[in-house]
């Protein structure tokens, strides 16, 4: 190829880098540095006031119990799902666009849709009050209940969300030949076997994607939350979102923003590590 | 060891007929090649066999118990794919160990029978490393290795050399040969390539249209193909057909005659490129040469018998030219007679 046209490539992606230093690292870097200045000049002036809230170990801890749980279920809810789709011989993509309608829908609305389920008047409790189960309206959603109203959230959140590692997980079982399958039942393998030893091993680099993208997600949960339980169940990006506009603490809550960031780079990290597949060991 | 009885098996997709009832015999430790063109049904056969397809209909015994609704695991056989299928996340010597752990073989007896697996083809030295690391042919030995490892009664082979390239199927073939023979397995072959199926079976099953049309030795499919199907798919060049009339047990070409079996009838003779022998102008069939191919080993001469194609065999010194009009000897004993209406070799008188 002549020389003079190796400007090209750098020009082809040009508007894409320019895309992302103006809308992603500009604002990056300047939370970061928000985070880090208070007064005049480099601080951790905004990390100790995070730390010293009283909200934030209740955050921290409602966040990854929130991530715990919702994430190795919705990877197992669409295992099972994935394996259950790609096993129909007939409407597979209607079952497949069904299951997947959830992504379709802001979690904010996700949030008042089950809202309206689980509230004090809602769908719920009306259903069980006409079966003669309660009195009278029972909150499932006050902090009097707590493990009703984290129970709830994480009912919206797998309602929700599930449908994207589904959507990765049987593109990724797609990609996996049934003759490895079909080979592991000719020597005696159980359906079970076949799955543990065969295709959950095959589908590690599709389950890796899916686990990096979910958990990021569920430490930035929000919506739902806000939506189902306000402030109740205090979780780091609704932090975030109560010093930036109610208390008008920019600094506090770049200190959030960076945290949260900490930690999904931290989740990635280990995702990486642990779930690599080596190059020799690819199909 | 175990035999194994096909028995009218019958498979439909959907209202498209794959397997037209079946029935087959394979002897205890005999290798049969399914030979056909791509279609015909021998891999639906070799999936039922295997148990991995439902038949719609049939029987399939092995070693006298019927396999028929048992799941693949339950039928005490291996199987060598065509794309290997050999996995990926495991070294070499866990992918030949799998049928012996899922047996739940203790750990000693893995090893002795991989180990002389693994011998048989020649894959000690990589046995820890992982298949991506190994050549298509390396591969396909794992694959078979694999198979033989687990001793089973029963081996079924899905054209497991049509991914090698020539020269290493060639190897590969001869191999093989030589390691089943040893290993005495009762073997299902399926192939497209005829030369892998006559170099290798002792009986070969020629399928069409999902039925077995001849079921023979290799030379006797060669030489006395039942069908017009089974004379212009075996041997290369295929079988000539030359429509002639046969009235009063003889068939006249030209100013030849020939003997044949049936009068008054509209048939076709079935005559191998090779079994003509060249005469000169004026004797034997007329053969008019429209091309010539020398092809080292011997000539190939294509032109038509009576206004109808045909290629011959010549020898490779033959002094023949394109344009020429030569006479064809033939002996009447290595014919083949088909009926035209029926496609079906007539029994000879």
């Amino acid at each position: 190829m002549p020389a003079r046209t190796s400007w090209i490539p750098y020009a082809l992606i040009a508007p894409s880098v320019i895309f992302l230093g103006a809308l992603f690292l500009v604002p990056l870097v300047q939370t970061i540095w928000l985070s880090f200045s208070a007064g005049d000049g480099f601080s951790l002036e905004n990390y100790q006031r995070m730390a010293g809230d009283l909200n934030f170990s209740l955050a921290v801890r409602n966040t990854f119990l929130l991530t715990l749980v919702v994430v190795p279920l919705q990877v197992v809810l669409a295992l099972a799902m994935a394996t259950m789709v790609t096993k129909l011989d007939r409407g597979r993509d209607l079952a497949l666009w069904v299951l997947t309608i959830p992504l379709g829908i802001s979690d904010l609305a996700a949030g008042l849709a089950w809202l309206a389920l689980l509230q004090n008047t809602g769908y719920l409790n009306s259903a069980l009050y006409a079966l003669g189960l309660i009195q009278g309206p029972v909150g499932w959603l006050s902090q009097e209940t707590p493990w009703a109203l984290f129970f709830a959230i994480v009912l919206a959140e797998l309602w929700r969300a599930t449908a994207i590692v589904l959507v990765i997980l049987i593109a990724g079982l797609q990609l996996i030949p049934k003759e490895f399958s079909e080979a592991a039942e000719i020597f005696g393998a159980k359906p079970w076997t076949r799955f543990m030893r065969i295709t959950l091993p095959l589908l590690k680099p599709s389950l890796q994607s899916a686990l990096i993208l979910r958990t990021v997600l569920a430490f930035e949960v929000f919506a739902v939350v806000y939506a189902l339980g306000g402030r109740n169940f205090p979780v780091l990006a609704g932090e975030a979102y109560v010093w930036q506009n109610d208390n008008q603490n920019y600094g506090v809550a770049a200190a959030y923003a960076v945290l949260i960031m900490a930690i999904s780079l931290a989740a990635t990290a280990v995702y990486l590590r642990v779930l690599r597949t080596r190059p020799e060991q690819l199909p | 060891m175990a035999d194994i009885v096909i028995d009218r098996v019958v498979k439909e997709f959907g209202t498209f007929r794959a397997l037209q009832g079946v029935s087959l015999t394979v002897n205890d430790g005999e290798f049969v090649a399914l030979l056909g063109p791509s279609g015909c049904g021998k891999t639906t056969l070799l999936r039922i066999i295997a148990g991995l397809e439902t038949q719609t209909s049939g029987r399939v015994v092995i070693g006298g118990q019927d396999v028929s609704n048992l799941a693949p695991r339950k039928r005490g056989l291996a199987m060598v794919f065509q794309n290997y299928a050999v996995f990926p996340h495991m070294t070499v010597f866990e992918n030949v160990a799998f049928g012996l752990r899922m047996q739940k073989a203790q750990q000693e007896e893995v090893k002795r029978k991989v180990e002389r697996a693994a011998a048989l083809l020649h894959i000690e030295s990589y046995l820890d490393r992982y298949p991506a690391k190994l050549s298509g042919g390396q591969r396909q030995r794992v694959a078979v290795a694999r198979a033989l490892a687990v001793e089973p009664a029963v081996l079924l082979m899905d054209e497991p050399l049509s991914n090698l390239d020539a020269l290493l199927r060639l190897e590969m073939r001869t191999e093989l040969k030589a390691v089943l023979r040893e290993a005495g397995t009762t073997t299902i072959y399926v192939t497209h390539d005829q030369t892998e199926a006559m170099g290798l079976a002792d009986r070969i099953a020629v399928m069409y249209g999902g039925k077995i049309d001849q079921i023979g030795s290799p030379l006797e499919i060669y030489a006395t193909p039942a069908t017009r199907f089974v004379g212009g798919f075996i041997g290369s060049p295929p079988m000539n057909f030359i429509k002639v009339r046969c009235s009063q047990g003889m068939a006249r070409i030209g100013d030849a005659t020939l003997p044949c079996p049936a009068t008054g009838k509209d048939m076709e003779l079935g005559l191998r490129g090779e079994d003509a022998s060249l005469a000169p102008n004026g004797s034997g069939i007329p053969f008019d040469i429209r091309v010539v191919e020398p092809m080292g080993s011997h000539l190939l001469l294509t032109g038509s018998i009576d206004g109808q194609p045909a290629r011959i065999v010549a020898p490779p010194i033959a002094k023949v030219n394109a344009g020429e009009r030569v006479g064809l000897t033939v002996d009447p004993a290595r014919v083949t007679w088909i009926d035209s209406i029926t496609g079906r070799a007539i029994a000879r008188a």
